[in-house]
């Protein structure tokens, strides 16, 4: 199908064509509906168009649908989060246009499916409407018995048109997608994409073009953070890993499950969370660092197990995909609430390494880090991911794979003696050695998850236990010691500083530039290593009268975040305090900025 | 992944490992506990079999029985309690070089970890394990286990156990694993028969080996032992072990029942399917880097 068939058939034209610089696109319908895959080809398409992009969805936690909503964020500016207000709603439904209306910009424009919206004429004054019958346009260009299916791909070409999009590109996009299926699927497909852009958008006011693309942005690739995790293990050298079905990290295991044998490893489906920890610790004593991936209840159940790979010193990473809590919680949405079963969780004094990726891009080498930590260290390392970056969409340049692609399979030369536990090594740290490693000496460890000597030989001793213990802590100070001090975002001093973690951040530095254009002394700082907690901090919380903490999650009993109460017992600052939410959804830039006030007005009177 | 490194031209010159180097810190049982047998046995597999201690590695839970691996000097893994099977799961799959050998208790394997021996023996993976079965919690001092009769007397069940055994042999079979026997400490040459055979099967084997604990249930196995009066009771010369039935009967005799291989069959082993996954996965790439591989993945991302 060529660009001109498809533009012939556009007829009639708005009267006016806006250049913007961004757009923010909602669309509501239902999970069955594809609106995902909309969203999917948008996003693909402003990596392929050099533009920056961030999407947004909601889930049901059913199989069988409802509800569901897909956002994307298009620009050729930096794009921080998946914006407040939408600049257009498509609406498949009534529920779509009532529930979602109130997220459009003023002014905004809504366009909405007329063979189920009945537009409410008090919102009609407010809103510009666009009415289109998507669902019998639908049927009309597809025929047969799909009845509306494909409406999806046809308001894909009605948002072609609107926005001026690449049709080559686009169409590019959806043919790959339906690339080994039916060729009539295609057809069908393209049918329906065709009969979307020549449809006649006259009575909209206005259609819109990006202005240019992102100079020097290169090749992009457009993935979810849970992909960037996976694609970055794969990266990273990780050859095995094992896991059990949970929402929302199962598109890891998914991936990896397919992708690992392609590079001669391995990825093994566990008959539980306890298991599937278990076999990860089990690959990495073997001497195949392996990753196990999960979600709140299934970290819960993978702790005692993580506290032995702390006491046994042996390398693993864990993945833990945050969602509502505690218990079954909210399983499709998001959630900043496991950062202390992270830091803290399992018994006993059991120092690990925690970090917090911000974006899919960050995930991607986050996960590439981790496993570079967790084999010098030689310790269990957490990466605190979340919903919202899980399954959210984003370009980034394309990683120059040939330079960051690494082999860590370990040598299995014999040595002249082993100490598994040295307590003579520089900052405590000992290269795990594998089993199948000859020590010419004759000794050999046992790796345990009793108290120990430093062969690994069970003692009881208080001498030991003290020192061990210090040895194990040891070598996450001297981690420490070794991470930057974060960069502070905005101006190195002010009246507040919005410390977050993890997808916090983007929405955070929105709220900066406003605040700046507004004469507000905000600047924003981000944590991203959780645990061991990076030097100079205290510097940076000097400059800054307020220290308010950005976190999805509850103010607690004490009144402090769970990233609040842990600065707080380390810094004893009074004015450490947290803006906290507790919704299932991301921030919005709005939100916190409006928090902010409310906080400095209260601290006033 | 990569082969292990090969060791050096001397191999074949390597005298068989002894006891005296296989020995490593003196057992913590009580005087008198059958683990002891089990032990002195699997140092002398070792021997015979001509196992170096870059070729195997013991792996256990915890328990009694699971402070094993400290009593050998080798590599050993002394993992959490009910877990060393999926532990040793993650070593078989990601070192197929290796031999892996399990060692628990009946709390470990069979209460605690019973989920994992479930899918450990569906999963068919190369590895040996050997259930010290004594009846009874000993580390924590007389509970009843899993496998203590109805009536036997503990701290939890004063009045007698009343929860029904569980019987590992028709368990195992009836989950999957591909050998499956059974003896006990007090018949050495038996025993040791037996780690053999179960070291050599291609998949995942199970030896359930009564191991009496004199301090909490002394006697408990006197009926299988000639020199205490009591018989052993070998399988049948003519059973079929490869029918599953036929093994299910003879498990089901009452105590002391017999010892001998019930259960041995071929049935493609985890390590094998999972190579065979990757044997195809891996032809569709092949004298491609592994970032190659993954560039061309992400290349359908742009």
């Amino acid at each position: 199908m060529s660009e001109a068939s498809i533009s012939s058939g556009a007829a009639g034209g708005p009267s006016h064509v806006s250049k913007i610089s961004e757009a923010v696109i909602r669309i509501a319908g239902n999970s069955q509906d594809g609106i995902q895959a909309i969203g999917g080809f948008l996003a693909r398409l402003a990596g392929r168009s050099e533009q920056e992009v961030i999407t947004f969805m909601t889930i049901p936690s059913t199989i069988s649908g409802g509800p569901s909503i897909f956002q994307v964020r298009i620009g050729t500016g930096e794009v921080l989060s998946a914006g407040d207000e939408a600049d257009l709603l498509v609406a498949f439904y009534q529920h779509s246009y009532n529930d979602h209306l109130n997220s459009l910009k003023k002014g905004g424009l809504v366009l909405y499916d007329c063979d189920h919206v009945e537009p409410n004429p008090a919102y009609e004054a407010q809103y510009r409407h666009i009415k289109v019958p998507v669902s019998s346009l639908t049927v009309e260009a597809i025929g047969g018995a799909g009845r509306d299916k494909g409406k999806n791909i046809f308001v894909l070409g009605l948002l072609a048109k609107m926005y001026a999009l690449n049709v080559e590109k686009l169409v590019g996009l959806v043919s790959e997608r339906f690339r080994g299926k039916d060729p009539s699927v295609l057809q069908n497909a393209l049918g329906a994409f065709n009969a979307g852009y020549a449809y006649s958008l006259d009575k909209a006011v206005e259609t819109f073009q990006f202005a240019g693309e992102l100079a020097g942005r290169g090749s992009q690739v457009v993935m979810t953070g849970n992909e960037a995790i996976a694609y970055g293990a794969v990266a990273a050298g990780i050859r095995f890993g094992a896991a059990y079905p949970i929402t929302p990290s199962s598109e890891i295991m998914e991936i990896l499950r397919h992708e690992l044998p392609k590079y001669g490893g391995s990825f093994i489906q566990c008959e539980d969370e306890i298991a599937s920890m278990s076999m990860a610790l089990g690959a990495s004593y073997a001497g195949r660092l392996a990753i196990t991936s999960s979600s709140g209840p299934g970290i819960s159940l993978k702790m005692e197990a993580v506290g032995w790979g702390i006491m046994a010193e042996v390398p693993v990473i864990i993945v833990d995909v945050q969602r509502g809590g505690p218990s079954t919680g909210l399983p499709t949405q998001v959630e900043q609430s496991d950062l202390n079963i992270a830091v803290y969780g399992s018994h006993g004094d059991a120092p690990r390494i925690v970090i917090a990726p911000t974006s899919v891009e960050d995930a991607f080498y986050t996960t590439i880090e981790a496993t570079n930590l967790a084999r010098k260290y030689s310790v269990p390392v957490f990466i605190l991911s979340d919903q919202a970056i899980a399954t959210r969409i984003e370009a980034f340049p394309e990683p120059d794979l040939e330079k960051i692609c690494q082999d860590i399979m370990p040598s299995l030369d014999p040595v002249e003696s082993h100490k598994a536990y040295d307590l003579a090594a520089p900052d405590g740290l000992v290269a795990h050695k594998p089993p199948g490693t000859r020590m010419l000496d004759g000794r050999y460890p046992v790796v345990t998850g009793l108290e120990h000597d430093e062969y690994g030989h069970p003692s009881g001793s208080a001498k030991l236990h003290t020192v061990m213990t210090a040895k194990r802590r040891k070598k996450i100070q001297a981690l420490a010691a070794t991470l930057p001090a974060p960069a502070v975002y905005g101006a190195p001093e002010g009246d507040v500083l919005l410390i977050t973690w993890g997808s916090a951040k983007g929405p955070a530095q929105e709220v900066v530039d406003r605040a700046q254009k507004a004469g507000e002394r905000i600047s924003a700082l981000n944590i991203r290593y959780i645990q061991p907690l990076p030097g100079g901090l205290e510097a940076i919380f000097d400059r800054f009268k307020h220290l308010f903490v950005v976190e999805l999650n509850d103010e607690g009993l004490y009144g402090f975040g769970q990233l609040a109460g842990l600065l707080r017992s380390v810094y004893c600052r009074k004015n450490i305090t947290g803006i906290n939410k507790t919704e299932g959804l991301t921030w919005k830039v709005r939100e916190i900025h409006d928090l902010v006030h409310a906080k400095l007005a209260a601290l006033k009177s | 992944m990569n082969a292990p490194t090969s060791l050096p031209a001397t191999e074949a010159e390597r005298k068989p490992l002894t006891k005296k180097e296989l020995v490593a810190e003196h057992p913590t049982w009580c005087p008198g506990c059958g683990d002891y047998s089990v032990l002195a046995l699997y140092y002398k597999m070792i021997e015979r079999q001509k196992l170096h201690q870059e070729k195997f590695v013991s792996v256990s839970g915890i328990g009694c029985s699971s402070r094993f691996p400290y009593f050998v000097q080798a590599h050993g893994v002394h993992f959490i309690h009910g877990r060393s099977l999926p532990f040793a799961t993650g070593v078989a799959l990601a070192r197929p070089d290796l031999h892996v050998f399990v060692f628990g208790g009946d709390g470990d394997l069979f209460s605690i970890g019973g989920n994992h021996m479930v899918h450990a023996a569906r999963k068919n993976t190369k590895m040996s394990v050997v259930c010290m079965d004594n009846y009874v919690y000993g580390l924590t001092k007389k509970q009843t286990s899993p496998t203590s009769p109805i009536g036997y007397k503990s701290k939890t069940d004063n009045w007698g156990a009343v929860d029904q055994p569980l019987n590992p042999v028709k368990m195992v079979i009836a989950c999957g694993a591909t050998f499956v026997a059974r003896t006990t400490h007090t018949n050495p040459n038996h025993l040791l028969e037996t780690m053999e055979a179960a070291m050599h099967h291609d998949g995942f084997s199970v030896i359930e080996c009564l191991s009496e604990c004199v301090e909490f249930y002394p006697g408990a196995f006197d009926s299988a032992n000639p020199r205490k009066g009591g018989q052993f009771l070998t399988v049948p010369a003519d059973h079929d072990v490869t029918n599953e039935a036929a093994a299910y009967k003879l498990a089901d005799a009452p105590f002391p029942g017999y010892f001998g291989v019930f259960y041995n069959v071929n049935r493609p082993s985890k390590n094998a399917r999972e190579a065979k996954v990757n044997a195809t996965a891996m032809e569709k790439f092949k004298g491609l880097k592994d970032w190659q591989i993954l560039k061309k993945t992400m290349e359908r991302m742009k």
